[in-house]
């Protein structure tokens, strides 16, 4: 059994043993290993050359990330929390995302930018923000998330292996949970990055979420469960591009979806989901797609944060809600 | 400031920079100025008659890109601004390649990794990081090469600018950083702009400075060698300031009459980087009437080649965007695709579009 934080720093190391080319770079994670320990390690075997130490800048990282992809290496940067990430927007959105674009397809820029994301822990102002919105809104990033050690061993050698920019959530609260990863299993066997995964099936209802909200989502279903109601549970996993035949596949069954993520609702995934499903299969939907998510409000303080993240008491109103319908 | 050819033509002896200026060096650099002048001319006709969406005219900015450039090997990755159209012309980038982001016919128009030069950034200063990464790169493969990054006096007060010669000292990057303070960020001037000039903040950094006479091709050569020289022997990164002047607006939607004097910008036609070789050419007999007529024949060919590749470049489909968006095009861009697609082919039935 292994934590995702060790999931994900097993993953670095095989993806950094597969290709000389990846490098991994960003603040406090060569010597310290990173503020969560994911890169622990790597610095000591794979030498300061590969594993970087970079001044506290986040554009710099990102800029020089991209330069070093123009060179020919596959970057894997981290941003130390979510809410650092601002400071980089410019260099991901106008120059990451489009530079593809922006060469007529002759630039390839293979950079994947890890971001502990989303709240949970306690922790002091931006630190507990869930702003995946703005990548996923912006054509040519990837953004991703894994809730299971066993997803973040294999997605993020995914990740490293695709010639697109991806955005690599990891659930900060979620680092230290256990679970059983299969090491050996070939990587071509893994679903694939952009694929969806149902962690729990059911008949009358789908909760759609994804990263942290996975477990509180399971937490609900199993309660609906012994009330007697079926609840199944989709992982998006992948955020863009969505996984549209698997949430249409478990919809157009259970006709009823309720989606579930810490940002806040407006124009948030959920909006986009609602919309999709509307527009896919309106007249098979028994209710309206209902959202739960974080309060349109800034992310509030550490004590307060219990009442403001969506747990299995605000999913199961949710459920109940669509299924009153 | 090192000024190696005054602007009225003479030669000014500098202990640091010896003068090793050869005829035919001087009447190299001389023809990269002209033409480039030549073609901005155009270029700038050709907005007029409606042909490009926008210029940014290069005039007076000659000598401080065709000297930085021809001083660096052609194996030298370079990332420029936007208005570094001499030394794109310099690395072989053809007046169509250049033209068609201003054409809007793509956002760039030539292969940077077959000119080593790389896309232009509209985004001020962002190129200046993507060097300094590149330059982490050629240091790790443990390549002779050094990475030359354009940016003007404006981009200097950008974050990521500063972020990048703070870098690239930490890192020990490979790379020249070579200002063109051309004294005017669209109507905003270097007194708005700093309070202390670029080159001195590049020392605090922590990077060997140049102070140069950016209409003095000579010495912007000669100062661009000898760094790219010692950066190449492992020194440490360089900036090179290079005072300019922007002789035309910034772009062609500016009048530059309305902050800016009149007397000042004749002041500095006064110091016009071209005609000061020219002099020097004709002074020290290095070049005759012929050369300077033949000179003249070439580039009226090349303006009219300019015109003419410019009429014929092929106007962009949404089709190609969609394709470069993504290395693997996801399925739902594909259905988007392909239903703009059927939408536009509806109207090519005899309809007009």
């Amino acid at each position: 059994m292994i934590t995702l934080g060790q999931a994900l720093n097993r993953g670095l190391r095989a993806a950094m043993t597969r290709d000389p080319r990846v490098v991994v770079m960003g603040e406090d994670i060569g010597r310290l290993g990173g503020v969560f320990r994911v890169t622990s390690g790597l610095q000591q075997e794979f030498g300061a050359d590969r594993v970087m130490d970079t001044p506290l800048a986040e554009s710099g990282i990102v800029g020089t990330a991209i330069g070093l992809a123009l060179r020919g290496y596959r970057p894997v940067c981290e941003i130390q929390f979510d809410g650092f990430v601002y400071p980089a927007f410019d260099q991901i959105v106008s120059q990451l995302a489009k530079m593809r674009a922006r060469s007529a397809g002759r630039l390839a820029l293979p950079v994947v930018i890890r971001i502990p994301g989303s709240g949970g822990i306690g922790a002091v102002e931006h630190h507990s923000e869930s702003n995946e919105a703005y990548f996923v809104h912006t054509a040519g990033l990837r953004v991703v998330t894994c809730a299971t050690p066993a997803d973040g061993y294999t997605m993020i050698q995914q990740a490293v292996t695709g010639d697109d920019p991806v955005i690599f959530y990891e659930p900060k609260c979620r680092y230290w949970d256990k679970a059983e990863v299969d090491e050996d299993a070939p990587l071509a066997a893994a679903p694939a990055l952009h694929a969806a995964r149902t962690v729990r099936a059911g008949r009358d209802l789908t909760v759609l979420t994804y990263g942290s909200m996975v477990r509180p989502a399971l937490v609900a279903a199993q309660i609906a469960h012994e009330e007697g109601r079926s609840v199944e549970v989709v992982d998006l996993r992948s955020l863009a591009p969505l996984d549209l035949p698997a949430v249409l596949s478990s919809v157009r069954r259970t006709r009823r979806a309720v989606v579930v993520h810490e940002a806040p609702t407006t124009l948030g995934l959920g909006a986009e989901l609602s919309a999709l499903l509307t527009e896919h299969c309106y007249l098979e939907m028994e209710a309206p797609v209902l959202r739960v998510g974080g309060y349109n409000i800034p992310y509030p303080p550490a004590r307060a944060e219990e009442r403001y993240l969506p747990d299995a008491d605000r999913i199961l109103e949710a459920v109940d809600a669509s299924l009153a319908y | 400031m090192i000024q190696l050819l005054a602007p009225d033509g003479t030669l000014r002896a500098d202990p640091r920079f010896p003068l090793d200026v050869t005829p035919a060096l001087c009447r190299d650099l001389h023809r990269d100025m002209f033409l480039a002048r030549r073609f901005d001319q155009e270029a700038l006709a050709l907005q007029r008659q409606g042909e490009l969406g926008l210029w940014l005219m290069a005039l007076g900015q000659e000598a401080a890109q065709v000297g930085s450039i021809r001083a660096v090997a052609a194996h030298d990755h370079v990332f420029p601004s936007y208005r570094e159209h001499a030394a794109a012309l310099c690395r072989g980038i053809s007046p169509a390649e250049i033209l068609a982001q201003w054409r809007g016919v793509a956002h760039s128009g030539w292969d940077p990794a077959r000119y080593r030069f790389h896309i232009y950034s509209l985004v001020l200063g962002a190129q200046a990081l993507h060097a300094t990464g590149y330059a982490v790169g050629v240091r790790l493969d443990g390549a002779q090469e050094v990475v030359l990054a354009y940016f003007g006096d404006g981009a200097s007060s950008q974050g990521d600018v500063n972020e990048a010669l703070n870098w690239a000292v930490v890192a020990r990057a490979p790379i020249v950083f070579f200002c063109q303070n051309n004294q005017w960020a669209i109507s905003t001037g270097t007194a708005q702009q700093m309070g202390t000039p670029v080159h001195v903040r590049a020392a605090g950094f922590g990077l060997d400075t140049y102070f140069v006479d950016g209409n003095d091709v000579l010495a912007v050569h000669a100062v661009t060698a000898q760094a790219a020289d010692r950066v190449r022997a492992g020194g440490p990164p360089v900036l090179i300031e290079a005072f300019t002047y922007r002789i035309a607006g910034h772009s062609t939607s500016d009048d530059p009459r309305i902050y800016r004097s009149e007397a000042e910008v004749d002041l500095w036609r006064e110091r016009d980087p071209v005609a000061r070789l020219t002099t020097l050419l004709r002074a020290e007999g290095w070049a005759d009437e012929e050369h300077f007529e033949q000179l003249d024949r070439e580039a009226r060919k090349l303006a009219e080649e300019t015109r003419a590749a410019c009429l014929s470049l092929p106007d962009p489909t949404l089709e190609e965007t969609f394709r470069h968006t993504f290395a693997q095009e996801p399925p739902l861009l594909r259905q988007e695709r392909e239903a703009m697609s059927a939408y536009q082919a509806g109207f090519t039935d005899g309809a007009d579009r």
